[in-house]
């Protein structure tokens, strides 16, 4: 299609003149890593939490956590991430929200909600994990725990979770995947993390294919690594005896 | 503190209501192509055709691995200029939602393959024998006795996959498409009230899709009832 191909486009200097176009490129690297991972920790403790609050023999405790993983799973991640990031700091009472504004700078605002939007949106998904986990195991565990006069909450500390998590790497690998998958949607608030940078490439530099093709290949590279560090926590996790185990 | 003022919803409405059309035209247009096309993706994989197998393979994982913002700026990107060159369409024509419609439908694929390989490897491979045995051919085995009881399995998942995909049409607002979620933001935008369009687009993705995962699990219960016995 006559198409110019120019991949010698990432040597050459932004127009600002301090810097190149592969430096933009591997700080929209930077700025993805470090989101998803910090969403990813946060994602991980939150679900953890509402997973247990979802198994525990208490009524209004499980329904409110059930409340929790319906909210953020049925609202689709552009609009949570807009109301993080657009309403809450309107609504927030005590000064909180103004303190957002005012205090932050606008790199900070954006890195915060997209983070917090993540970490919530992913955790939900988190805690369906952690309840099938601890859902899968003999229920004669549980009881074999309070039988031997641990509390309930000694029992999911040295019974229950130290197996359930054991067993729900597999589909934890495919949310912390997700979640590096799902920063993308972040280059929407101006955040410029990989997505974002790539796009912006485009418009200064007009060579959209060399651009599209560099980020793209970076979310692969991603993918592989998390995939490849996970495998290594899967092995070393997997429990004896069990389906997957060998 | 904050004073809401819903007042430009009502005046809105219509527009909500295209918006609300084109997102549930994109999330149809999408599940129907996806499963075909998936359906034809899961069988390449599990065929004895080794390049086949690979191939398809390649094309679930490497559309499972890029973030769903990053294949629509690509088909925003790819497919006005295929479809201008093999049209002949000027340059103005809009096709943003074109591309949109062929991005998610491609992408959605790869997810439904991934879900119809497991709901076609479900089926006991005695199934499969006792087709060979009765002298079908392979094709008449898939289409008569497997994918059958394949898909009654999986109606459930496929249906949960259709209301993240309803979710995800939100994303076309990467390319200023007006569906659903687009319109809330230009209406809120224009009348200097984002916040209340935001909650109320938020309120109402919310109210369609727990109702629409509520009835899925009502389903499977029925489902798993009626293949307990």
């Amino acid at each position: 299609m006559g198409y110019q191909w120019n991949w010698s486009i990432f040597g050459s200097t932004v127009p600002t003149g301090e810097t190149t176009y592969l430096v933009w490129l591997l700080s929209g690297l930077q700025t993805t890593i470090l989101l998803s991972l910090s969403a990813w920790l946060l994602a991980l403790a939150l679900g953890s939490l509402t997973g247990v609050l979802r198994t525990v023999p208490s009524k209004p405790l499980s329904t409110l956590a059930s409340a929790y993983v319906e909210l953020f799973r049925n609202i689709p991640l552009l609009v949570q991430l807009f109301i993080w990031y657009f309403v809450l700091p309107e609504i927030l009472p005590f000064g909180l929200g103004d303190a957002f504004k005012q205090q932050l700078s606008p790199l900070t605002q954006q890195f915060l909600s997209a983070m917090l939007c993540l970490a919530f949106f992913t955790s939900a998904r988190v805690a369906e994990q952690v309840r099938a986990g601890i859902n899968a195991l003999p229920r004669g565990q549980r009881a074999a725990g309070l039988a031997l006069g641990f509390t309930l909450p000694q029992t999911y500390r040295h019974v229950l979770l130290p197996m359930a998590f054991r067993l729900i790497v597999p589909p934890l690998t495919s949310e912390c995947l997700n979640i590096f998958k799902n920063s993308a949607v972040c280059s929407t608030i101006g955040l410029l993390e990989l997505a974002a940078q790539g796009r912006q490439l485009v418009d200064y530099t007009a060579q959209p294919y060399e651009s599209f093709i560099a980020i793209t290949l970076l979310y692969l590279v991603i993918n592989v690594v998390v995939m490849g560090l996970m495998r290594i926590v899967e092995a070393r996790a997997r429990v004896p005896g069990y389906l997957g185990s060998k | 503190m904050y004073e809401f003022d819903w007042s430009s919803i009502p005046g809105a409405l219509p527009f909500l209501w295209e918006g609300m059309k084109v997102s549930l035209e994109i999330t149809a247009c999408a599940v129907l192509f996806g499963i075909a096309w998936g359906t034809l993706l899961a069988m390449a994989r599990l065929a004895a055709i080794k390049p086949l197998t690979w191939l398809a393979a390649g094309y679930v994982n490497l559309f499972r691995a890029i973030p769903l913002v990053m294949v629509l700026l690509w088909f925003f990107l790819i497919v006005p200029q295929v479809l201008r060159g093999v049209f002949n369409l000027s340059a103005t024509t809009d096709v943003r939602l074109a591309s949109a419609l062929v991005g998610f439908a491609l992408f959605e694929a790869a997810y439904y393959s991934e879900i119809i390989r497991a709901g076609i490897q479900s089926v006991p491979k005695g199934q499969v024998a006792a087709a060979a045995a009765l002298g079908m051919t392979y094709a008449q085995a898939m289409r008569l006795v497997v994918l059958p009881q394949a898909f009654r399995n999986m109606v459930p998942l496929l249906l949960t996959q259709a209301i993240v995909l309803f979710q995800d049409t939100s994303l076309v607002y990467v390319s200023a498409l007006a569906d659903f979620f687009g319109v809330a933001y230009k209406v809120g935008d224009r009348d200097g009230r984002l916040v209340e369009l935001l909650l109320f687009a938020g309120a109402v993705y919310f109210l369609i899709c727990f109702a629409a995962s509520q009835a899925v699990r009502h389903y499977q219960k029925k489902l798993n009832a009626h293949g307990a016995h």
